[in-house]
């Protein structure tokens, strides 16, 4: 019995610290970056004034702190605001909307590794709050329920930009999904493994699977990995794309589009309601890149052979590696939230058509033949060579005939003239 | 109207998957960013920008020595070089003005003061500055050269009623202005 | 106006035919029209409605042709060598010979077939020049000069002047900013030496003590030396001034003219009805000016009249009902008021009069009332049962222009309105019921009793119920147990007939001032609570709908048909003096007005 205490107390204190005290506040962090940045690469300044308001209690100078305390205002001033309802919409569904884009996105923190186990007075604990065998297929599952916030906010607005904005947002999430579930296939037919522990730990054994350079064996060989880093690539790009339209931001923000649809699916909420899709969004975000950190680039894992070493790390009995491979996946998880901000002030809003093309068109068609791709690769050294002459003929000639048909497709019919 | 028919551009494979062009424009947008970050923003030199942005920080920088020459602030009035109000409430700005943002009432000058041969003066002279709109007609129409659209541009207060100068604040934003009208001078 | 020729009339002649009527055949701007024998030429062209600047000309004076802005070309048939027949063109008309000259149009009468040209090289050129002398010593201090806006000055010289003065030597010093007269300010460099003012002074005020001093450029406009410019129609001469040089101590540097309102009214002084103008901004009232009525006043009105508006908004003026407070102390000689509102003051008197039998109550009406006003006191008065109604008489010296000896403006319409030849006939017993008790409740509409009427106040101490309506805070309205504030003149409308018969109009220029109220409005109140009846009169025009179907006089008449001139509606026999000189004068041909 206190041995099961013990477990639900581990299990909540991970909650509580991984959850509440790692991802969520790197949701105002990211929004604080996101003002910043972009500030920057427009030749502002952004917010940079909130900060410790010492004149206030009469000392000379305030601390700005860069603006550090901008979130905390910003969430202060939302929970101030007042929370108006408008008398149209039909309520239960208009105040279940937020709620179900934010607990789905905080719900698909549990799987993903955060660093190497710690170990302490010889109690080994791995940082990450459920260590299921099915990692990725729970994201996919779980992250596909924020289409229903979207969708059930759009809806029951009762209004018709919000509507138009859901129901973009519907179409738009399911037939990213579908690009978004075929493009990890290669990796996870690659690992053999489900579980994202295990495939963040074999990378960091072998090598990333972007960055393949060390801890060559016999069964990974550099060949093998360099063979792989194709269908690998392919995989990251399909899927990162698909992050970006599967997490509404630019340049796939069709739902909240400013101009042509006021606010988009939250166009008729107000105050913290408003605050939780906006956390939703950015929650989805830093799940979103976690996702590919673990799966593409290494996870935890400081990479070059090093990690090995770390986790040997160690004061007395408290081996403190793991909080330096929390470091290195937070270092990995913000650059890339910067790499996502940099994509929404580079790239122009796409088109309702182009998304849907290049979702059904292009990915779904270059995912699928990614996996037969990725295949032939894996299954090469068991297979004659023959064989893999004859998958790699079948490969092209479906390759080429998918162009051809999506080729054709595109003409663009002759005007009918009387 | 004649119907011009334009054709489009064929565009090869690469720009077909315009790949190429959004990595052009990550290296576009990273180096202005970083640009921007040393400082060298187009423009930050003549304002004397924090070196972030262009952006002044106002309370801290000002506009002052920024302003162009010709910038319009609030309107006011001016005394000539011997300390005589130019303004003889002649309402003319009153009747110009298009928001409706002066008020005159004029006066007799009393016979014990020194310029008594201008005989008129404005007893009270109010320019409501929340009506206000910068425009520049008063000054324009004035016959005496008596009022003036000075470079101030911070007119703020905490009530209605602080945001409307009367004569007292006017012709302490103003100050003195030389020459210009001669018509009140000794010879007369 | 020009005869075209017809197969009947081939054989007479335009100027036959012009004759047959005492007219004479004229030419304006190329156009023909017929005009009275001894015309002015300025005036022939003003009823062609081609337009002659000029400065000195005034249809109500004597043409000394002094300021030569009127410049035109003239011209007549040359004269036929003996035994010539003069050449006609194919209407019948002479051929005219134009002078190579200009002549003045305001000093010359027309001619037959006479032509005058108002345009052309040579008119606008000596308009130019006439414009540049009198430009030379003019000081240009028109942002501080009160005439700005309405001076002839200025718009000539926006239509005929240069924009540049080429005059480089010093201009000429002259008296400024001189005290004349009690009431106007004179200031000689602006003075165009028209000598309207001292032809006004002269002719028709007859007190003649304006005239020039000095020759050439240092001509000067003077007042006799110990004398004053102290007539009682003196502002009339800053009217005229066509410049700033006299101007109105009362408006002097009041507010510039281009933001007054103009709203015809007339005046209610006394019983003449002088026309007026109301100059307003917002809800002031800024000055008084005559208003140009052949039939009244002419152009001209007396000072005191004139002057006698700043009341309106003045100290004294009442702008709430006021009811008598119950009080707990003995009533003492001053008794308290306390503010009310209209529905409760109403209702308090319409209680207090029904309470009080018809024997015991009387109405005393003013002759400053207008005839909707006292049509209604008519009704009033029929409503309460009584015959107790009178007007108070206020009688003063006329003097021999326009002041007439009757101060009420409406004397002759409350005759015709109250169908009496005396109306004040009752006031006497009035007064005598009040004494002796058999009068208890006194309805005082607009008049002060204790300054006018030979009341006391002790007399109006013994009255159970005292209503008083006005304008202003007065003696009998402290004895008052209810005091109605009503509408100064300035603020109502209704029409008045003056004492020769003619039906004038007033407008309202202003709102009354707080709590006021339109008399009638206050009559039909009170009406309507003493009879319990609903409201079926909402504006003037209603009222005097019903008068003019009760009384014979108005018959067929409506409010907006008097208009602005007004309407002749009964034969009086009074002559207005200064009417009856002028059209002396006319026939006289020294003016031509």
């Amino acid at each position: 019995m206190p041995e099961l205490i013990f477990q639900i107390a581990i299990i909540i204190t991970k909650i509580v610290i991984l959850t509440f005290m790692v991802v969520l506040p790197l949701v105002p962090v990211s929004v604080y970056f996101e003002r910043r940045f972009s500030a920057v690469i427009q030749d502002r300044v952004g917010p940079n004034r909130v900060g410790i308001p010492l004149t206030l209690l009469g000392f000379k100078k305030d601390f700005h702190l860069f603006g550090l305390i901008q979130p905390i205002a910003d969430g202060l001033k939302l929970f101030l605001k007042e929370d108006f309802t408008p008398a149209h919409v039909r309520k239960a569904f208009y105040w279940m909307a937020p709620a179900l884009t934010v607990v789905p996105a905080l719900i698909t923190v549990c799987v993903v590794p955060f660093g190497s186990p710690i170990s302490i007075f010889g109690h080994t604990e791995k940082l990450v709050i459920a260590d299921l065998d099915i990692g990725p297929l729970f994201v996919f599952s779980v992250a596909s329920l924020s289409v229903y916030g979207i969708t059930l906010a759009g809806w029951s607005s009762n209004s018709k930009f919000p509507f138009i904005g859901g129901v973009r947002s519907t179409a738009q999430m399911i037939s990213y999904e579908i690009a978004l579930g075929l493009s990890i296939i290669p990796v996870l037919m690659y690992y053999g493994d489900l579980n994202l522990s295990t495939i963040v730990q074999q990378q960091a054994d072998h090598g990333w699977l972007l960055l393949p350079l060390w801890g060559h064996d016999a069964d990974h060989t550099f060949i093998s990995k360099l063979l792989f880093w194709f269908p690998a690539a392919i995989a990251f790009l399909i899927f990162t794309i698909s992050i970006f339209a599967e997490t509404n931001r630019m340049p796939f923000d069709l739902p909240e589009c400013e101009t042509e649809l006021v606010g988009g699916y939250h166009t008729e909420y107000s105050s913290m309601k408003f605050a939780m899709f906006f956390m939703g969004e950015y929650a989805a975000m830093v799940i979103g890149s976690a996702l590919i950190i673990t799966l593409f680039l290494g996870g935890w894992s400081i990479g070059f052979g090093a990690d090995a070493w770390v986790s040997q790390l160690h004061i007395g009995d408290f081996y403190f590696g793991g909080l330096i491979h929390l470091g290195c996946f937070m270092t990995k998880l913000i650059g890339f939230i910067l790499f996502f901000i940099l994509v929404r002030w580079t790239v122009p809003r796409f088109r309702y058509d182009q998304l849907m093309k290049l979702g059904w068109v292009v990915f779904f068609e270059a995912a699928l033949i990614n996996v037969f791709l990725a295949a032939l690769i894996v299954a090469a050294p068991q297979l004659e060579k023959t064989i893999i002459g004859v998958g790699a003929v079948l490969l092209v000639i479906v390759t080429a005939a998918v162009i051809w048909v999506a080729k054709v497709s595109e003409e663009t019919p002759k005007v009918l003239r009387a | 109207m004649a119907v011009v028919k334009l054709q489009r551009p064929k565009l090869n494979f690469g720009e077909k998957i315009y790949f190429g062009a959004l990595i052009k424009g990550f290296f576009l947008t990273m180096t202005h960013a970083v640009k921007s970050l040393r400082g060298k923003s187009v423009g930050a030199d003549e304002l004397a920008s924090s070196g972030l942005g262009v952006t002044m920080q106002f309370p801290e920088q000002r506009w002052d020595e920024h302003l162009p020459e010709y910038y319009r602030g609030a309107p006011t009035l001016v005394t000539d070089e011997q300390g005589r109000e130019r303004c003889v409430s002649c309402q003319l700005c009153e009747f110009i003005c298009p928001p409706k943002a002066i008020k005159i009432v004029p006066s007799e000058i009393p016979s014990d003061d020194p310029w008594v041969k201008v005989e008129k003066r404005p007893l009270e002279f109010e320019i409501d500055m929340i009506r206000c709109i910068y425009c520049g007609m008063c000054e324009e129409v004035c016959p005496e050269q008596a009022i003036y659209l000075r470079k101030d541009y911070l007119i703020t207060g905490l009530k209605r009623a602080d945001m409307v100068h009367d004569k007292k604040k006017l012709y302490e934003i103003g100050g003195t202005r030389a020459g210009l009208v001669n018509k009140w001078n000794e010879l007369k | 106006m020009s005869d075209t020729p017809s197969a009947t009339a081939e054989l007479k002649l335009p100027k036959d035919l012009a004759a047959e009527k005492g007219l004479v055949n004229v030419q304006i701007d190329g156009i023909w029209h017929q005009f009275p024998k001894g015309t002015r030429m300025i005036e022939a062209c003003r009823q062609a409605q081609v337009i002659v600047p000029h400065y000195c000309y005034h249809p109500k004076l004597s043409s000394p042709g002094n300021c030569r802005m009127c410049l035109v070309q003239m011209g007549m048939p040359p004269r036929p060598a003996p035994g010539q027949e003069p050449q006609r063109d194919e209407n019948g008309y002479e051929i005219i010979g134009w002078m190579p000259r200009p002549v003045i149009a305001c000093a010359n009468t027309i001619g037959e077939n006479m032509g005058i040209r108002t345009t052309g090289e040579l008119v606008e050129k000596c308009r130019e020049g006439v414009m540049e002398f009198l430009l030379i010593n003019h000081p240009l201090d028109c942002p501080i000069c009160d005439q700005a806006g309405e001076c002839r000055l200025q718009e000539q010289s926006v239509q005929h002047g240069r924009g540049v003065s080429r005059f480089v030597d010093m201009k000429v010093k002259k008296p400024k900013n001189v005290e004349i007269g009690p009431r106007i300010r004179l200031d000689d460099e602006r003075c165009i030496m028209c000598s309207r003012c001292i032809r006004f002074m002269d002719e028709v005020a007859s007190d003649p003590v304006l005239g020039f001093t000095q020759r050439g450029t240092h001509t000067t406009l003077t007042v006799h030396p110990g004398r004053l410019l102290d007539s009682n129609y003196s502002l009339n001469t800053a009217d005229i001034c066509p410049v700033g040089a006299l101007t109105s101590n009362d408006f002097r540097f009041q507010m510039r003219v281009w933001f007054l309102k103009e709203t015809p009214g007339i005046d209610v002084n006394c019983g003449t009805g002088t026309n007026i103008t109301i100059w307003t901004r917002g809800n002031k009232i800024h000055r008084i000016t005559p208003r140009l009525n052949d039939e009244v006043n002419s152009a001209w009105m007396p000072d005191s009249h004139r002057l006698n508006f700043h009341y309106i908004d003045g100290e004294a003026r009442l702008t709430e009902p006021l009811e008598r407070g119950t009080g707990i102390l003995p009533v003492s000689s001053v008794p308290s008021f306390s503010t009310t509102t209209w529905p409760a003051a109403i209702a308090s008197a319409a209680a207090k009069i029904k309470a009080t039998p018809a024997a015991q109550t009387a109405i005393i009406a003013s002759g400053r009332m207008t005839n909707e006003e006292l049509f209604l006191t008519r009704a009033l008065a029929a409503e309460i049962g009584t015959g107790q109604l009178a007007l108070v008489p206020r009688f003063a010296e006329a003097d021999a222009l326009l002041i007439a000896a009757d101060r009420n403006p409406n004397t002759t319409g409350a005759k015709l309105v109250l169908g009496t030849e005396d109306p004040f006939a009752h006031l006497d017993s009035i007064r005598e019921g009040v004494r002796n008790g058999s009068i208890k409740s006194l309805i005082v509409l607009g008049d002060d009793l204790i300054t006018d009427a030979g009341f006391t106040t002790e007399d109006l101490g013994k009255l159970d119920f005292l209503l008083q309506t006005s304008v202003l805070a007065n003696p009998t309205a402290e004895q008052a147990h209810i005091v109605l504030p009503s509408a100064a003149f300035a603020e109502k409308r209704g029409s008045m007939v003056n004492l020769a018969g003619r039906l004038q109009r007033l407008n309202r220029a202003v709102e009354p001032q707080g709590q006021a109220h339109d008399d009638w409005e206050i009559l039909r109140d009170l009406l309507l609570a003493i009879s319990g009846d609903t409201n079926q009169v909402h504006q003037i025009e209603d009222v005097f709908k019903v008068l003019a179907e009760n009384v014979p006089a108005f018959n067929g008449l409506t409010l907006s048909k008097i208009g602005h001139q007004g309407t002749q509606i009964a034969d009086t026999g009074y002559q207005i003096p200064l009417l009856a000189n002028e059209r002396a004068r006319k026939a006289a041909g020294l003016i031509n007005g």
